[in-house]
């Protein structure tokens, strides 16, 4: 039975944190090397959340499927990270830190979460400095800060283009340390195939040894799912290969309610597919649309090459439609205009899904060196990738799949439906809502695992540890999870089919883009919830997964992945058609202001909606948090 | 799409203990596909087979996240200016060989085909890469002014990802790229003052017990990084270590 106790403190928001740590059952200093935690992924949330408990004393294991803990997927942010600081001087606090937040999520938060996020964020930037960060600075040595969208504050901190590698650099030099000390055991090249539930607490964790193939089972008091997102849901996105939702789902079908499944950001600039080979897009800073003309051609099927039409066929449907924002219009409004203009036949490229952003008039007025002084790392990154010239020729332009706000449904001290199993990161709900601002991904994973799981998890095992019953790896609990692992991938190896797991990817992708993407209508979704279950019983009939199950298989991995995502597809196109509004990365065409904007229902939709797993083949059940707001008016967003 | 055909010369080796040989295969790729992309195309053609796909490593496929690196007709990342991943076809032309092989140091050994095990970069990291400062201990983050040409300098210094490539395209299987630019990056930052002379002593102490080749200044390094890490880094670490070794 599922349980959505939120365990929000009451009274005044701006001391709940605070009341909270103090309530908050202790665990003596020397009791803590007696509890055992499971740390799984080793991204921002995972790797601040290891090395932060380890250096409490408790005693840890982390684990990450790449080869090293710097690898995971944090790595590729770029733009930065936003803290109220308020070192510009210009208005910011955490109370507007907050404001913004809720905001941008478009009211689908809960507000106490995103309250203590923006008062922690002040110290994310100073633990990052004092490790050694090279963040961006003023000639007089203090650090410097850019706006980014959805603010009007200048509040976001970089270390130039790579903001997340540092960051994560910083949390991995600290996790490496409590490993030299013997207080973190890393394993790495393991991946997550289960969770162990004891009397109705996660005790345990089944991973898979990619390079040996072996079944590992490991026991703890507690488990921390710091894994990530489920973008690559949709195939290509702009997430890492190796980004999957397995470990999660896992969870899920063990009881942790899954929310907001439909909450998946898609962003507008990304580098267009150039063919099938495509295995993931690249995102392209928003800022290009500053001085890029975005536009199709007027006519369907127009194949002419771009220069060789003329200014009086071209149409530049974002100025046209959006008169006062024009290219700068919000991500969710560009995205969807785009596929628009493609689904009318009018895109372009071998594929006809991109749109040109062009910035020949840019190259007019700024002249060749001044469009390089501004984006040239941009188009060289451009060029490398595409082979072609954007000083000569327009970008090529389409949205990606970039971010999952859903995830699994925590509390206010981030656990989930399943005592002792916690969600940090992506891969929980938490923050963000309908919709996640730019530079609050690095924001929220460090604070997550650097400021709020110390507590939070203290006082879990403060409460229940002594009486948590003792538990080995060969208690029957274990050894039926494994069983259960390695009866799925023995059948995986057994099946002779002639499909590989890529194709079956490649298929639940199109059909979420289509159906369950940047704009979703109740047909659509209808279909996809046919189809997906179509697909999924196509690929155990005729998924070919060679090789052996001893030594690594990388494609043994994908196909164990992608089955996961088959099932978890179906329950996002069910949130999807669930959610009759529009609200932030969540569209409707039924639910569209006369002038085309996104309608939010908020008397019938103010709600998170959590996900019960109910069993093989049955309909999952919905649960509803309500969500109530004392500080942020609920209005309209307006892009006019 | 342009297609172009290409003869590949691939490593296999079925895990550490057994010898390993180059296979050829004969692909028709499209020359926009990324030089991965181009292998994931030649494994799913081996998987609807039934044959065994072969392996290599990568993740963000945006060159940064330092898992992917293959040694393409000699040269680590091949003729890419980054990492391999951003590596395109249209570098090739109709009919060209590439051979394709793993990082090869005796402190990499190959898992298997083209996976390497890097974890003796992780343990360098574990002997000093770090500053040691526990959550919640930090002063305010501008208590501590830095120049602006001091912190670029580090942050050209921190861009290293890890890759390894320094070490595969060493004549001596050298780390000391890798090793230069942490401690290179924390010895400019006041940070890392305080731990200096023990970070240099002990990830170099770590680097040699892993096996890894002493510098002998070919440069080879300098050439083939991906993020331009200056071989100068070099030569600071040998300065840290020799600084920190006499007092």
């Amino acid at each position: 039975m599922i349980n959505l106790e939120s365990n929000e403190p009451d009274g005044p928001i701006e001391t709940q944190w605070e009341r909270t740590r103090f309530k908050n059952t202790l665990v003596n200093p020397a009791n803590k090397r007696k509890f055992n935690v499971l740390v799984v992924g080793t991204g921002l949330a995972g790797s601040s959340a290891a090395a932060s408990l380890a250096e409490l004393g408790y005693n840890v294991q982390s684990f990450c499927l790449q080869d090293s803990p710097r690898r995971a997927h944090s790595i590729a942010a770029q733009g930065g990270i936003n803290a109220a600081k308020n070192y510009a001087n210009d208005g910011d606090s955490v109370y507007r830190l907050f404001y913004d937040t809720v905001k941008g999520g478009d009211y689908r938060s809960r507000e106490s979460n995103v309250y203590r996020l923006a008062q922690v964020s002040t110290n994310i930037i100073d633990q990052a400095a004092a490790q050694g960060i090279p963040f961006a600075r003023e000639y007089g040595g203090t650090l410097t800060t850019r706006s980014f969208g959805g603010a009007q504050v200048s509040r976001t901190f970089y270390a130039r283009g790579q903001t997340g590698q540092q960051l994560l650099l910083g949390a991995y030099s600290a996790l490496m340390r409590q490993v030299h000390q013997g207080n973190v055991k890393l394993h790495t090249r393991r991946e997550m195939m289960d969770l162990v539930v004891v009397d109705g607490k996660a005790r345990g964790i089944v991973v898979r040894n990619l390079v040996t193939g072996a079944y590992e089972r490991y026991w703890g008091d507690a488990v921390l799912l710091c894994t990530g997102g489920y973008g690559r849901v949709f195939y290509l996105s702009t997430n890492a290969i190796n980004c999957n939702a397995t470990a999660a789902w896992r969870a899920h079908k063990k009881g942790a309610a899954f929310a907001n499944p439909c909450y998946t950001q898609i962003h507008p600039t990304c580098i267009p597919q150039a063919g099938e080979h495509q295995s993931k897009l690249t995102l392209m800073s928003e800022s290009l649309r500053n001085d890029g003309r975005v536009w199709v051609p007027q006519k369907a099927g127009d194949t002419r090459a771009a220069n060789d039409i003329p200014e009086s066929e071209r149409d530049y449907y974002l100025e046209r439609r959006y008169p006062a924002f024009g290219n700068l219009v919000p991500r969710d409004v560009a995205s969807r205009a785009a596929k628009q203009a493609c689904d009318e036949g009018k895109g372009v490229n071998v594929t006809g899904r991109a749109v040109y952003l062009d910035f020949a008039d840019a190259v007019k007025r700024m002249g060749r060196d001044g469009v390089a002084e501004k984006y040239g790392n941009l188009f060289d990154m451009y060029e490398r990738i595409t082979g072609d010239n954007p000083y000569r020729t327009p970008m090529k332009i389409y949205p990606a799949s970039h971010y999952t706000m859903g995830g699994l449904w925590v509390d206010y001290n981030l656990m989930t439906t399943i005592p002792g199993l916690f969600a940090l990161g992506e891969a929980n709900f938490s923050d963000h809502g309908a919709n996640r601002l730019g530079a609050s991904a690095l924001m929220q994973g460090l604070a997550d695992g650097y400021f709020v799981i110390p507590y939070t998890l203290g006082d879990y095992l403060g409460k229940h540890g002594n009486d948590l019953k003792s538990v080995d790896v060969n208690d029957a609990e274990f050894g039926e999870a494994e069983e259960q692992v390695s009866g799925r991938i023995d059948k995986l190896l057994s099946n002779k089919g002639n499909k590989s797991p890529l194709d079956f990817h490649r298929e639940l992708g199109n059909l979420m883009y289509d159906k369950c993407g940047m704009a979703r209508n109740e047909k659509g979704l209808k279909e996809a919830i046919e189809e997906i279950p179509k697909i999924r019983d196509e690929f155990w009939k005729s998924v070919s997964v060679p090789g052996r199950k001893d030594t690594l298989n990388q494609n043994l991995a994908e196909a164990n992945r992608v089955a996961d995502f088959l099932e978890l597809a179906e329950m996002l196109a069910r949130d999807a058609l669930n959610r009759e509004e529009s609200c932030g990365a969540h569209l409707r065409e039924e639910y569209l202001t006369e002038d085309g904007e996104a309608r939010r229902r908020d008397d019938e939709f103010s709600y998170s909606a959590a996900w019960e797993w109910k069993g093989e083949g049955e309909a999952h059940e919905l649960h509803k948090e309500p969500l109530t707001f004392k500080y942020v008016k609920q209005t309209t967003r307006s892009y006019k | 799409m342009s297609s172009i055909n290409v003869k590949l010369r691939v490593w296999r080796q079925a895990g550490p203990d057994v010898a390993g040989k180059l296979v050829d295969y004969a692909l028709t790729t499209d020359s926009h596909a990324s030089f991965l992309e181009m292998l994931d195309q030649l494994n799913r053609e081996l998987v609807n087979k039934g044959e065994d796909a072969i392996e290599f490593d990568s993740d963000c496929r945006e060159g940064i996240c330092g898992m992917c690196g293959l040694v393409i007709n000699g040269v680590a990342h091949g003729p890419s200016d980054t990492t391999t991943c951003q590596l395109h076809m249209r570098s090739y032309k109709e009919g060209d060989t590439i051979a394709i092989e793993p990082w090869q140091a005796t402190a990499f050994p190959v898992i298997k085909d083209l996976v390497v095990d890097r974890s003796s970069f992780d343990r360098i990291q574990a002997a000093g890469g770090y500053v040691s400062v526990g959550t919640g201990s930090a002063p305010d983050a501008n208590a501590i002014p830095i120049g602006k040409a001091v912190a670029n300098e580090a942050m050209d210094y921190a861009q290293c990802i890890g890759c390894g490539a320094c070490v595969a395209a060493c004549p001596n299987a050298s780390a000391s790229l890798f090793v230069g630019a942490k401690i290179s990056q924390l010895a400019l930052m006041p940070q890392g003052q305080v731990e200096r002379k023990e970070r240099a002593l002990g990830m170099v102490e770590q680097m040699d017990k892993e096996g890894f080749g002493p510098c002998s200044n070919h440069g080879e390094c300098e050439a083939v990084c991906p993020k331009s890490i200056p071989i100068k880094v070099i030569a600071n670490m040998k300065r840290e270590w020799l600084k920190a070794s006499l007092t």
